[in-house]
């Protein structure tokens, strides 16, 4: 509940319906290349979102630094992130429901397992199909492939992530301590081995890629590692040019020991891609 | 943050709104943003309902007279998507966005500007979306829930529905985050969680589902795009997928959905009958129990969309079972409801007339729903009219009913003018004749096996549909009358006082009428 008298609402603001139209540019220059057009208007859509985002987080970050925002504010943006958060747990869970779903249900059923007609289906459509993970179906799409082992680059990845998640805590007491330069020093580190880590998954895609014949196409196995890692990396990349922007804004001494909540809002950020990584190493990489 | 605040607390140069267009590109206030989202309800509305009377045109006889089967389908796959994501979930938003500032007794939604991205997304959504129809291969026809492997065979259209969906689900999300983050953390001292009107307490928790289950779709979705267009197989049983697995994830958001489309409706009707039956809520703690409760089930009752896509035994009877379960929490609001109006002394204004429209007719596609419960029952149901008519009682007399009912509820605080309660009345009885007419002899042709989504029927199902047409159109016209007496009201009309309705408790009855541009700027007292 709020206190009596700190009730603020800021100005209007034209940013939203830019981003808008942003939005728009994107999904309908994206749909359009799928369909077979050029990719033109699905950059400016891009850039726009990005401009947009520049400007209206760059308006935020003013009234911040001015002092405009009251304690309740603060609450609100923190309630905001967190719920956000949850959002994207929930994206994910979809992929991860997936999985499971193929794993314990479709595959053995494929395979001739389970009540109903599942004997007679694997008879008649896929004799012989016995599914054993990883597997590519029983048409065998995308033909003979190697399954990406846990051991190696994507060991050394989840070393980098835990690293990364002990950086990004040394730099958050740093801050505590109003002490900017070790802030800023530590979480240089966080961003370095963030960007590390993404570097070393393109690495393990091309691996796939051109050494393992794993592609997005290769059945059941290779959708559910390429959407998982996918939007994973992608989650990443985006935790990584946060933190790279909240550094910035420490080189600046934009926070203090009481007012750092763009600090901890990247650092949750940076611990949900941390938890997500640990289920995809479990159960894409190892199970 | 906190030193410099206090000199900081009022930063709006200007009291009242901003002259010309720019005032509802730009603003940030919630009655404003409240007021856009209701009136784009209002238009989608109209152009959802024109494809449903398509559909009836086509369903007058039987044979195809009208239109081609493959526009058919996309109007049906339209009008659903129209209805669900374009009228019932924005208008709800509105009114959250109008109320819950006001009941609550805060200054505004927490998050202003993103509140009018929330808003200004939908009509870019929508173009998105409504484009469909005239492009290559027409508009989406596989069905609203867009089932694998069907959808996938469709033409252009594909990836501009699937991006739509997205589009939409972005702002659902945000608007939901900021309906939480303001009940949270927003309410005037003393408004503690037990004393939150019924309208904030059903939105909190639809804004939840609405979080928890946005995402879902937005990922179910997603796994359609790249099965269609980047090789992956996730529904495809030669690599090992399951298009069965599409329609597990696409109802794990569906069935929440449902919910999401009528909570806040039981918050409406909660706030309307008390003030009628001018006596306190019966049962408030337990309405805010049941409705809990509700939410919590629909996570776990989602395949009984799926009864006869052939899942396991055990499957059966949990999903079975589960549903109907979901029974108890909604009997105890019906019942509520009833002892609220118990020996009240009545009165029956517009509203209250919706209201209980809402009570009698939301409680038969309540029943007909526990018919479709029934596994081995649904069986012989699945797909077919009974269906249709089950899911419109619950959303034409439910959703809809209590959206209006809201409206002519709220409309003199918004406005500062009385509506017509002529023509309010007018427009309640023959909605609700012409909407039985619609969509009561659904269940006669459902149940005689008639299927849904198909533009032709033999020739017994012929006199019903007949029927269920002329209805339509008379449902369908007689919804100018709404939209009359919404307009007259805004232009003048009797000046309506601060409490509007004698009964009437709460927050928002204690501002004036019309409720200023910013309506508290320090937190009021809560009794």
């Amino acid at each position: 509940m709020s206190s009596a008298t700190d009730y603020y609402i800021p100005h209007e603001a034209k940013w939203p319906i830019v981003g808008s139209i942003a939005l728009f540019l994107f999904f309908l220059g994206f749909a359009s290349m799928l369909n077979g057009g050029n990719w033109i208007v699905m950059a400016v859509g891009a850039a726009l979102l990005v401009f947009m985002m520049v400007r209206w987080f760059g308006d935020v970050i003013r009234e911040s630094e001015s002092g405009t925002y009251s304690p309740q504010v603060d609450v609100s943006f923190r309630m905001a992130m967190m719920w956000f958060i949850f959002s994207e747990v929930m994206f994910f869970g979809a992929f991860f429901g997936a999985l499971f779903y193929a794993r314990t249900f479709s595959l053995p059923w494929l395979s001739g397992f389970g009540e109903g007609g599942a004997a007679a289906t694997n008879a008649v459509l896929w004799s012989g199909y016995d599914a054993v993970w990883p597997t590519n179906g029983p048409g065998e799409l995308g033909g003979e492939y190697m399954a990406m082992g846990w051991f190696g680059l994507p060991l050394i990845n989840t070393a980098i992530l835990l690293l990364s998640g002990v950086t990004v805590t040394i730099a958050h007491h740093a801050i505590k301590e109003d002490n900017h330069k070790k802030m800023v020093r530590w979480l240089g580190a966080t961003c370095a081995l963030g960007f590390l880590f993404v570097f070393l998954q393109a690495v393990e895609y091309w691996e796939a890629y051109s050494h393992l014949n794993l592609k997005m196409g290769t059945g059941i196995y290779g959708s559910t590692f390429f959407m998982l890692t996918g939007f994973h990396g992608f989650h990443v990349t985006m935790g990584a040019v946060i933190l790279l922007f909240v550094m910035l804004r420490g080189t600046k001494k934009h926070f203090s020991s009481t007012n750092h909540f763009a600090f901890e809002a990247a650092a949750w950020y940076w611990h949900f891609v941390d938890v997500v990584w640990l289920g995809l190493f479990i159960f894409v990489y190892i199970l | 943050m906190s030193a410099a605040s206090a000199e900081h607390h009022d930063h709006d140069d200007h009291h009242g709104p901003a002259p010309g267009l720019t005032r509802w590109l730009y603003t940030t206030n919630h009655k404003d943003i409240g007021t856009l989202y209701l009136l784009f309800s209002l238009l989608m509305f109209f152009i959802g309902g024109g494809m449903a009377l398509i559909i009836r045109a086509e369903l007058f006889q039987p044979g195809l007279q009208l239109v081609d089967p493959l526009f058919f389908n996309s109007m049906t796959t339209m009008h659903a998507l129209v209805m669900i994501f374009g009228v019932v979930m924005p208008a709800f938003v509105g009114l959250a966005n109008w109320m819950i500032p006001m009941m609550i007794g805060a200054p505004d939604m927490a998050l202003p500007r993103l509140n009018n991205w929330s808003f200004w997304i939908m009509p870019f959504a929508f173009t998105l979306l409504l484009s469909t129809l005239f492009m290559e291969g027409g508009g989406p026809a596989g069905g609203w829930t867009l089932y694998a492997p069907l959808s996938l065979q469709g033409g252009d259209s594909f990836a501009f529905v699937i991006f739509s969906i997205h589009f939409m689900g972005i702002s659902s999300v945000m608007g939901s985050i900021n309906i939480v983050a303001t009940i949270f953390n927003m309410r005037a001292p003393g408004m503690t969680l037990m004393k939150m009107p019924l309208f904030v307490w059903t939105w909190l928790i639809t804004a939840f589902l609405l979080i928890a289950v946005m995402p879902v779709l937005a990922g179910a979705v997603t796994m359609l795009l790249t099965d269609r267009f980047f090789d992956t197989s996730f529904f495809s049983a030669a690599g090992g997928g399951d298009p069965v697995m599409y329609q597990h994830i696409f109802w794990f958001f569906g069935h929440p959905e449902v919910y999401i489309l009528i909570l806040p409706a039981f918050g409406i009707v909660s706030s309307i009958i008390p003030t009628f039956a001018r006596k306190p809520l019966f049962g408030y703690a337990s309405m805010v129990y049941a409705t809990a409760s509700i939410a919590f089930l629909s996570f776990i009752v989602w395949a009984h969309h799926m009864f006869t896509v052939g899942m396991p035994l055990a499957g059966e009877m949990f999903f079975m079972f589960a549903t109907m379960m979901i029974s108890v929490p909604t009997g105890v609001k019906v019942f509520n409801w009833i002892a609220t109006m118990w020996r009240g002394s009545m009165t029956f204004e517009t509203p209250m007339l919706f209201a209980v429209g809402f009570l009698v007719m939301f409680t038969i596609g309540g029943l007909s729903g526990l018919m479709l419960a029934i596994t081995p029952a649904d069986i012989q149901y699945h797909d077919t009219y009974f269906v249709v008519a089950h899911f419109h009682y619950v959303l034409v007399p439910g959703a809809i009913y209590s959206i209006m009912a809201a409206t002519y509820y709220w409309l003199p605080k918004w406005t500062g003018n009385m509506y017509d309660e002529k023509w309010g009345k007018i427009h309640f009885w023959v909605s609700t004749i012409f909407l039985n007419v619609l969509f009561f002899p659904m269940h006669f042709v459902g149940l005689a096996g008639m299927p849904r989504r198909i533009p032709d029927y033999s020739m017994q199902f012929a006199d019903w549909n007949a029927v269920a047409t002329i209805g339509a159109f008379g449902f369908g016209f007689s919804q100018l009358i709404f939209v009359y007496v919404v307009f007259k009201c805004m232009k003048g009309g009797e000046k309506a006082t601060d409490e509007v309705w004698e009964g009437a408790d709460g927050l928002e009855w204690t501002v004036p009428s019309p409720a200023p541009y910013h309506t508290f700027e320090t937190p009021p007292p809560i009794r």
